[in-house]
């Protein structure tokens, strides 16, 4: 199910602004790819470039090509609805839909859609354990979601994106809200998840990629600098702007 | 308005540059700046509610006199015969109001939908007209709908009079919308688009459906606001001593029966003027309570 992505001399633009600068590197599957860099070097616009979002900002341009596993997801006869159905996401805040209760937000993905579809409570109650909140929301599931803390709203919106079946999860900053101990939960949710997904998480925590992910990517100023296991990237990296970075000299 | 000890009494001073007495004495004006805005606020809120009491309880006073169950049951009597009520105003009234709203309410939430999702220059023309009709005043649009239906029809009508309220409604309705939409926050539109719902579905369904009280309040706020309108029905619905005949005949309706019984000269049609003006008063605030109730969330805690 899980399948790599390659990305190929990916561009992205905002109107005249171009954000990313020929990217081109291969997440692979069943594995956490982090994403760092300093602020605005173009990793949520990377990330929303996968699924198809980048092109809903006003402006927004792409060229180049990305493909999940061989099947591209750029194309005239593609369908970004169908993309974003294979590439689930999480945004850096909390976004549950606030006139639906807890057990509707996860299930959100197919009652938003035309038509009844199966079991939908079991349904929830997979993607809840899944998303390590099931004993934290078992007995209010029909409460608001904004009742939720930060943490358990982002394994919440975690849980929702889970529950349509992806084969992608793209996690942009989910922890960057949160307190540790929701961190540290969050971050156990994505190790496992990295277990069935192609995990690509962005993140400012240097020791959250450590701790989480297999490769790292260090972007700067809308290009990709290095790419690679992510011990070696940070023991040992091959560029000096990476090595700058990681070691707090800049960013 | 804590009257404790200054909590920086204990700091040490000199790192602001300033003197404890300094201190004390700033703190001082704060508080008295504070006291003053408190006290203009409270005086504006007065100023606000004198009048509206004040006319609740003028109309209220006068009007209940005249209040029985005729008056909502029984046609208008001719002048001399007591009795008789203005229950064909009053029915008359709300089927102007339900015109109005079949009318003005599609077009308005759809335009204001719309308008907060497009940016479109189409879009820029739609939210400047709905602007500039919101400022026409009420009797020029009655005067419009004369020209545009009355003299083709060669009758005054309810319909001409549920169009002329609607052309009222409808600005009001749309701007309301746009601005209920826009406030809903652009992330829940990604995060519905980013579960692969297809955009009107993720518009429809999430971003409306989160602005739905807000825009179910507008809605009641302009029916509240037709209802009471005159000026527009005075060539278009005219009035009608009778009950409705079908909705291409004039008809009657409240304000337009208080408007001409008020100005008559026999006393006992102001009296029946002034029950008139209580009911449609009473009408009213019912419906902004209702828009109140509306208003709130499924999840309000208020
Ligand atoms: N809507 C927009 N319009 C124009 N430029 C934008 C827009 N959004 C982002 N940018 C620009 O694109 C560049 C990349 O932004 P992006 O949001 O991808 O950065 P980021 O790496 O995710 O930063 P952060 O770590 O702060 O989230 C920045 O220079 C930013 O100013
Ligand atoms: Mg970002």
């Amino acid at each position: 199910m899980a399948v790599p992505i390659r990305v190929e001399h990916l561009n992205a633009a905002f109107g005249p602004f171009q954000a990313l600068h020929d990217v081109t590197l291969t997440l692979p599957a069943r594995q956490v790819t982090a994403i760092i860099g300093p602020s605005g070097c173009g990793k949520s616009t990377f990330v929303r470039c996968i699924n198809r979002m980048h092109e809903e900002t006003p402006g927004g341009r792409v060229w180049g090509q990305i493909y999940l596993g061989d099947e591209p997801v750029y194309g005239p006869d593609v369908d970004p609805v169908v993309i974003r159905r294979r590439v689930g996401m999480v945004f850096q805040r909390p976004t549950p839909f606030p006139t639906m209760s807890i057990l509707e937000n996860v299930v959100a993905g197919y009652t938003l859609l035309p038509g009844r579809p199966r079991d939908l409570e079991s349904l929830a109650e997979r993607s809840l354990r899944q998303a390590g909140l099931w004993d934290e929301v078992k007995d209010r599931l029909r409460d608001s979601p904004l009742n939720l803390s930060g943490g358990q709203q982002q394994r919440l919106c975690i849980a929702r994106a889970l529950a349509v079946e992806p084969e992608v999860i793209l996690l942009d900053e989910p922890c960057s809200s949160l307190d540790p101990i929701s961190t540290a939960k969050v971050e156990e949710t994505i190790m496992e998840l990295a277990q069935r997904y192609t995990v690509v998480l962005v993140t400012h925590n240097i020791q959250q990629a450590t701790r989480v992910s297999q490769h790292t990517a260090f972007f700067l100023l809308g290009r990709l600098i290095e790419f690679g296991p992510t011990e070696q990237l940070f023991t040992n990296p091959a560029n000096e702007q990476t090595e700058a970075y990681i070691t707090g000299r800049f960013g | 308005m804590s009257q404790e000890p200054l909590a920086a009494t204990h700091l040490p001073l000199s790192r602001w540059g300033i003197s404890r007495r300094q201190l004390e004495g700033r703190i001082r004006r704060r508080r008295w700046a504070d006291r003053i805005i408190r006290g203009l606020m409270v005086a504006s809120v007065v100023v606000v509610l004198i009048p509206l009491f004040s006319l609740l309880i003028y109309v209220g006073r006068s009007g209940i006199q005249g209040l029985d169950l005729a008056f909502f049951t029984q046609l208008p009597k001719p002048v001399g015969m007591p009795g008789g009520g203005m229950a064909n105003a009053i029915v008359g009234s709300l089927i102007l109001v339900g015109l109005a709203a079949a009318i003005g309410v599609p077009v308005g939430v759809m335009a204001g939908v719309f308008l907060a999702r497009s940016t479109s220059r189409l879009a820029d023309g739609v939210r400047f007209v709905a602007q500039v009709l919101n400022g026409v005043p009420s009797i020029v649009v009655g005067l419009a709908v004369y020209g545009l239906m009355v003299v083709p029809m060669q009758t005054y009508s309810a319909w001409a009079g549920g169009v002329a309220l609607a052309l009222i409604m409808i600005p009001l309705v749309t701007l309301n919308t746009e601005e209920m939409v826009r406030l809903v926050p652009r992330d829940l539109n990604e995060a519905a688009l980013a579960l692969g719902v297809p955009a009107w579905l993720a518009t429809l369904r999430v971003v409306v459906r989160t602005a739905l009280p807000g825009i179910l309040t507008g809605i009641m706020l302009a029916l509240a606001r037709v209802a009471g309108e005159t000026a527009p029905l005075l060539f278009t619905a005219l009035n009608n001593a009778f009950w409705h005949q079908g909705l291409s005949n004039p008809i009657a309706s409240l304000p337009v029966t208080i408007y001409n019984y008020a100005i008559s000269p026999y006393p006992e049609w102001h009296q029946k003027a002034w029950t008139g003006a209580l009911v449609l008063v009473a009408m009213v605030l019912i419906t902004n309570v209702l828009a109140r109730f509306f208003g709130r969330s499924r999840y309000d805690r208020r």
